[in-house]
């Protein structure tokens, strides 16, 4: 037999998901069943959580132990933040945003979600739908996932019952409607016996559809199905003066990820915010020339003109240049324990730019419970907010609906560097 | 390729084109930054990783190496001749120095060096100024890793403080630092094992030879099997074996055990790893073994 014939073929791209859910929905546990179950677990680690269940008095190898992390966190019986996980069938690779469920951490949420491409909303059967839930699905639009699974846990607990199943369905789909979130799907698991997660079980036959493991399979990797324009922000520009080469003394090389969209030799471009035009004359990845390059691939862009192109910089098809604008409408959300301070200057990171910021007025605060808007005049950590900005330089703002790349920016408070927020335009 | 599915990127090419992406933003934000090197094969990875992202010019770091005295002659050969072949700079600090200097106290002449790696690192990091250390750490490696930034912020006494790390969304990374300060930046967070020995052979990558099969004496210990070497001698009633084995990582003699293994090529070792039942550093590290927090501890000291 060929060594080879043990390799996993993975020919279905990466699929970055969330889980969303607390520790009392069984969230660690799915976790722990998807990574058990496709395998991804060695035996150490199952040594050492077999140990510590027993240590615990439990009879069965408690799965949540997996994904327990730091000491601090193990003695607190909490989780603080938000942790990867790794796992891949063969067909895919997957790495898991684990986003503690708490009330006071949409901060770590917004965070895990913004990484993110589906998320999976666990409740917990016996509860149905929960304000915690409307709370997950609503950030979780908000920071523009596109593919939602509503994972109804602890079926067993509920002796598999349909009726349970269809009537949480129906409760979720009347508030989803609300939020407008469309692509929405439902499945009925237990994560602690392992039905429906990687292996249909025998307990949920009156289910025709896929197991979660299938789900995951069949997703889109992309974040959108739709044509984007073609943004590149420049990370650094390659001059290579001092190189042996003599042929590469005029060597002018644009670094940058494409963002979204897609360019190809020839294509002509657009500088912003400067707004010289240009042709590209070359792209290339690692000294080998491509004839295009898509969306998230990291290249280099060499263009028929000698133009001044710097970090920071936005190169853009010029059939989709943008006008820079210098104040943006957003929706923030505050990261940090120490409140926005609305009369100091902040810096904001968009792309690769780096502007500073003031807020000019906040519309109002969002109750992530409720969806209720109220008036305010500061924002505290975990706070959404609707606000105005003004920048001391223009930058390219696309609507984050639009672009998740090119609406996207962080706030940075320049005396600590601390990232302290994170905004979204539109 | 269907006409109604978006092209999107194979998992190795995603994951190299993040990377790239990390290095360029290192690059970009930080004044003077490093780029560890070991010669092993994560550090490996990152350095054909360093040259797609900033080839043909010359890399915008240097490299650095924090040698603890006990590393296998193999590795620091390839370590040299692979910086020399890349005509990048090539920094070595070593653990030996710290104790010629004092700052460096071994509990006995015997203890690894390995945990007191951090303190040459941070006295390299003050002698050259460095603000940012980019390094190949995993997110699967360890779970006190899982945690980690790929941008990770350490205050002026290097220290990893889980509690207090900046919130890292999109890719919008955030590698500020005060003088004094330093980021640790991991451009491989999100490869495991596997991806890293697919992305070897794929790259074609020269790796040290301990990487692969050979035939070394060994003694079985706590279901490990510790090299004997010069360094560490077998002791009385040890029983040395000649065993057919493999380093699945390569740190300080001391510490780093290999495996048992028949595979002599990446085709074999990756077959191993797809099908391996044991974590990298369950099967090999004897520092992680210690304690169940014994990783979370040596970062919080600034250790990688």
């Amino acid at each position: 037999m060929s060594a080879l014939e043990h390799l996993p073929e993975i020919d279905n791209g990466l699929l970055r998901f969330l889980t969303c859910g607390s520790v009392d929905d069984g969230k660690s546990t799915l976790i722990g069943r998807l990574l058990f179950d496709t395998k991804t677990i060695l035996a150490d680690t199952l040594n050492a959580i077999e140990k510590t269940s027993a240590k615990r008095g439990m009879s069965a190898v408690d799965l949540s132990l997996l994904t327990d992390g730091l000491q601090a966190e193990r003695e607190q019986g909490i989780t603080i933040d938000v942790a990867y996980r790794y796992f891949s069938t063969g067909r895919r690779k997957y790495i898991i945003a684990d986003a503690p469920g708490h009330e006071q951490y949409t901060r770590n949420m917004v965070t895990a979600a913004s990484t993110a491409n589906l998320a999976i909303i666990l409740i917990d059967a016996r509860k149905g739908v929960l304000t915690q839930t409307r709370r997950h699905s609503y950030l979780a639009s908000l920071v523009g996932i596109p593919h939602l699974v509503v994972a109804v846990n602890k079926m067993d607990l509920v002796d598999y019952d349909q009726a349970v199943f269809e009537r949480i369905k129906g409760e979720y789909l009347e508030f989803a409607a609300k939020l407008g979130i469309r692509d929405v799907r439902f499945i009925p698991i237990s994560a602690l016996e392992g039905d429906m997660i990687v292996d249909r079980g025998e307990r949920l036959s009156w289910y025709d559809g896929p197991t979660l493991l299938d789900i995951l399979e069949n997703a889109p990797a992309a974040h959108t199905e739709q044509a984007e324009d073609f943004r590149f922000p420049v990370q650094f520009v390659c001059r290579p003066q001092e190189s042996a080469n003599p042929e590469l003394h005029d060597y002018r090389g644009f670094m940058g990820r494409v963002e979204s969209g897609e360019v190809a030799v020839g294509d002509a471009v657009t500088v912003l915010p400067s707004g010289a035009s240009s042709r590209v004359r070359k792209i290339e990845l690692g000294g080998v020339a491509l004839p295009r390059a898509i969306h998230e691939q990291s290249v280099t862009l060499l263009l028929e003109d000698e133009i001044d192109i710097s970090r920071g910089d936005l190169i853009v098809k010029s059939a989709e240049a943008r006008e820079p604008v210098k104040q943006i409408e957003a929706t923030v959300c505050w990261l940090s324990e120490t409140p926005l301070s609305p009369a100091r200057t902040y810096l904001v990171r968009h792309t690769t730019r780096e502007v500073k910021a003031k807020l000019a007025k906040i519309d109002y605060r969002l109750d992530v419970n409720t969806l209720e808007q109220e008036a305010t005049t500061g924002l505290a950590m975990n706070d959404i907010a609707r606000v105005t900005l003004k920048l001391a330089q223009p930058i390219i703002a696309d609507r984050y609906t639009e672009n998740r790349a090119t609406g996207a920016f962080i706030i940075i408070d320049e005396s600590t560097n601390n990232t302290v927020g994170a905004g979204m335009i539109g | 390729m269907s006409t109604l599915t978006k092209q999107t990127l194979s998992h190795l090419d995603w994951l190299e084109a993040e990377a790239i992406h990390i290095l360029r933003e290192v690059a970009g934000q930080c004044a003077n930054p490093v780029l560890l090197f070991s010669g092993g094969k994560d550090s490996i990875c990152l350095l054909r990783l360093a040259e797609k992202a900033f080839r043909p010019g010359r890399f915008p770091f240097p490299l650095m190496h924090i040698d603890t005295g006990h590393n296998y002659k193999e590795v620091t050969d390839f370590r040299d001749r692979r910086a020399a072949e890349l005509g990048e700079r090539l920094i070595v600090r070593s653990v030996e120095d710290s104790m010629a200097r004092g700052t460096v106290v071994l509990k006995h002449a015997g203890e690894s060096r390995n945990k007191h790696q951090s303190v040459t690192l941070l006295e390299a990091i003050e002698e050259f100024g460095f603000d940012a250390c980019i390094g190949g750490a995993r997110r699967d490696e360890e779970k006190a890793r899982a945690k980690e930034r790929i941008m990770s912020f350490r205050d002026e006494f290097g220290q990893w403080d889980p509690k207090n790390q900046r919130p890292e969304l999109w890719n919008l990374y955030n590698a500020r630092s005060h003088k004094g300060e330093n980021i640790r930046a991991f451009p491989i967070s999100n490869w495991t094992e596997l991806d890293v020995w697919q992305y070897i052979q794929r790259e074609q990558l020269e790796l040290p030879s301990i990487y692969f099969a050979h035939t070394r004496p060994v003694v079985r210990k706590n279901g490990l099997l510790q090299p004997v070497t010069e360094l560490t001698p077998a002791k009385d009633g040890d029983v040395v074996e000649d065993v057919r084995v493999r380093f699945r990582t390569v740190g300080d003699i001391t510490c780093t055990a290999p495996v048992e293994s028949d595979a002599d090529t990446v085709e074999k070792i990756l077959a191993e790893t797809a099908t391996t039942t044991i974590t990298e550093r369950g099967a090999t590290r004897m520092d992680d073994q210690t304690s169940e927090a014994s990783m979370e501890q040596r970062k919080k000291e600034g250790y990688f």
